[in-house]
């Protein structure tokens, strides 16, 4: 007879689920309500260890507050400081607002798919970014002003809700002369905005588009994201040009809790980059 | 022959067994160092419990379920398993309604964090029903067959040992036929089989841990003519069944109707209680808790079942992706029957029947789809 082994123990380190210490390093604040923390591993190996693609996003955890995904908005080629621009939205991120450079929090990832950064090598760009989804778009600037020769036009069409909510302000001047050609908007201007006014889908407006080596990559408001993609189609890209990233509920990242369902699709394995021609039966629809 | 203490049956034998020795294959289990799970009567429901011994099976038991109603009932025969699913399922036992991933207690100013000593018990199922099986291979495609694998769930699942019962009735909410997971157990998926008899059980050995269990019980080799009787037992248990859910025009009749009028009428009755998620045995959505102390030095998260029917499941900033019944319907029957097979290339469901007999409306998901599909756009 075999020998009794009534239990068994679990020894397999690899729980998807336990965040890793991660110290805040700096925090910048960026407009009214939200501010770019730079995290690194507490562990120096696995900070060195750390790295990501333009769109991929962790899992940030404050003891007995929760965690929340957020996207990486910092340069992958300098992956050992993951920089991530938080919005105070809710109770997380707020008490995420409370913390000081020194502070600990938890950190897991990389999660998610990247933005084709890769596929659109040689060709054109269009990004387009409404409020705060600039952040997940920040490192697809950073990634081709590294090598900004093996692009076509780069442009950034890019808007908020008013000049006091827009974003990296101090850094868009270094990307124009990098070669990117931005337009900015907002949606309601003040007496010192001298740019233009109204959303930013509008932008198309300004911009010729070659449909034919144009890759269009957009995150913002659904809303946003949904008329941008209008315009884009109707300037003949094809749907399989277009990017998407989405945002669902998140707990776990890794395909188990369920939440972030959107159709076939779970956000956090398949997304949050989609392409617009395997979203689009499921865009926009209401309340899916 | 066959009741020698060295000889056991050989993997893939039938065999028959006194229904005495039953008692013989639990303590043999426990002995091995299983914890025996099986049925069991609490509180009018056959419920899955630790079986201390043979006698903790609801013998003489059986139940009636309609949409929305169960009740037990005993009867004048000595059925071991003459009842169908109770509102439990195994899932509880591999995926565990809460489980507490770690804690972390503020040492000099550190946080330093504590997974649970996993420790868990090895544990044998007793009595798991054929479609309950097709269920338990659902759940590892979702836990372990992806990218990333659930350590707790591989860590319960692994070391389980499967005591399987083919169906001798159907009650009137089972629909296994129209999803290939019943009334018979799959080969493979057990380590053993019981069809039961009214005097016996005719036995199937499915593995060699299987074949070790049935030691020192008075097992007899199966003749043809007790494999012909066991084999109509479960082909009446076939025959009772009445439900139906049509699957070829899936996942691509719900995907079309996302829009269909039938959503916004069952949005009417579902009362969005999240019942038909716990009860399913496939259903694994899940939460997470964070808990501290006053003073904030020690804190803990736990992973909690939730359900797709909670309105805070798709709370993003600013409001909830599915504020409706209606909406928060759609995505489980469309997850159910649709995405689920775009997901793991399975349905999601095994026709166990359990979210029709514990809806507390009676909602039939069978209904449902035909409703769509008697009248698709176009």
């Amino acid at each position: 007879m075999s020998v009794a082994i009534s239990s068994v123990e679990l020894r397999t380190p690899a729980d998807p689920m336990l965040p890793r210490p991660a110290v805040i390093q700096a925090i910048k604040p960026e407009t009214y309500g939200v501010a770019t923390f730079s995290l690194a591993f507490t562990d120096p190996a696995e900070a060195a260890a750390f790295r990501f693609q333009p769109g991929q996003f962790n899992m940030i955890y404050l003891p007995g507050f929760g965690e929340v995904a957020i996207s990486l908005s910092s340069d992958p080629g300098k992956p050992q400081v993951m920089g991530h621009t938080i919005r105070y939205a809710g109770g997380v991120t707020r008490a995420l607002g409370r913390l000081k450079v020194g502070n600990t929090v938890g950190v897991r990832g990389p999660f998610g798919n990247a933005w084709p950064v890769e596929r659109a090598l040689g060709k054109s760009l269009v990004i387009v970014a409404g409020g705060i989804g600039l952040a997940a778009l920040r490192p697809v600037i950073l990634s081709i002003l590294r090598q900004r020769d093996a692009y076509g036009r780069v442009l950034l069409l890019y808007g908020a809700r008013t000049p006091a909510d827009l974003l990296y302000r101090d850094e868009i001047g270094y990307w124009r002369e990098g070669g990117v050609e931005v337009h900015v908007t907002v949606d309601l201007a003040d007496e010192h905005w001298k740019g233009q006014v109204g959303v930013v889908p509008q932008l198309f407006y300004r911009i010729r588009v070659d449909h034919k080596q144009t890759t269009v990559m957009t995150c913002g408001p659904e809303i946003m994201m949904r008329f941008a993609i209008y315009e884009a189609l109707a300037r003949r890209v094809p749907k399989e040009s277009v990017f998407v990233s989405l945002e669902r509920n998140m707990k776990c990242a890794v395909g188990f809790c369920g939440h972030c369902q959107l159709g076939p699709m779970f956000i956090c394995k398949q997304g949050p980059v989609l392409n617009f021609a395997a979203v689009e039966p499921f865009f926009g629809k209401e309340d899916f | 022959m066959g009741t020698t203490a060295q000889s056991l049956p050989r993997l893939g034998a039938s065999v028959v067994l006194p229904k005495a020795s039953l008692a013989t294959l639990l303590e043999n289990l426990r002995a091995t160092g299983f914890t025996p799970i099986g049925p069991t009567l609490r509180d009018g429901a056959v419920v899955l419990d630790e079986l201390a011994k043979v006698e903790d099976l609801p013998v003489g038991w059986t139940d009636e379920q309609q949409p929305g109603q169960y009740r037990v009932k005993q009867t004048r025969d000595s059925q071991y398993f003459g009842y169908g699913l109770g509102p439990h399922s195994w899932k509880c036992y591999l995926y565990p309604p809460r489980l507490k991933l770690f804690s972390l207690h503020r040492s000099d100013g550190q946080w330093v964090m504590q997974t649970p000593g996993a420790v868990v018990p090895r544990y044998a199922l007793i009595g798991v029903r054929p479609c309950d099986l097709s269920a338990i291979a659902i759940q590892d495609r979702v836990f372990l067959g992806g990218e990333f694998r659930d350590p707790h769930y591989a860590l319960r699942r692994e070391h389980i040992f499967v005591l399987a019962v083919n169906c001798s009735q159907a009650s009137s909410t089972c629909f296994c036929t129209s999803l290939k997971t019943g009334p018979r157990a799959a080969p493979g998926t057990y380590d053993l089989v019981l069809t039961e008899l009214p005097e016996k059980f005719v036995v199937e050995i499915g593995s060699e841990a299987g074949s070790e269990m049935l030691r020192d019980t008075n097992w007899e080799p199966a003749t043809a003519f007790e494999l012909g009787r066991a084999a109509q037992v479960i082909e009446r248990a076939e025959r009772q069944v009445e439900k139906e859910l049509r699957t070829d025009d899936l996942p691509r009749l719900l995907y079309d109707n996302l829009e269909h009028p039938r959503w916004d009428e069952v949005a009417t009755r579902c009362l969005s209680c999240a019942n038909c998620t716990l009860v399913c045995p496939t259903c694994f959505c899940s939460t997470v808790e964070d808990s501290s102390n006053l003073k904030g030095t020690a804190s803990e998260r736990t992973r909690v079942w939730d359900s797709c029917f909670i309105q805070a499941f798709s709370h993003v900033h600013g409001g909830n992706i599915r504020p409706s019944t209606r909406s928060r319907y759609r995505q489980w029957l469309t997850h159910k029957l649709a995405s689920w097979i775009d997901q793991f290339g399975t349905s999601g469901c095994v026709g166990c029947g359990r979210c029709i007999t514990w809806c507390p409306v009676g909602i039939d998901l069978t209904e449902e789809v035909k409703a769509i599909r008697g009248k698709v756009a176009s």
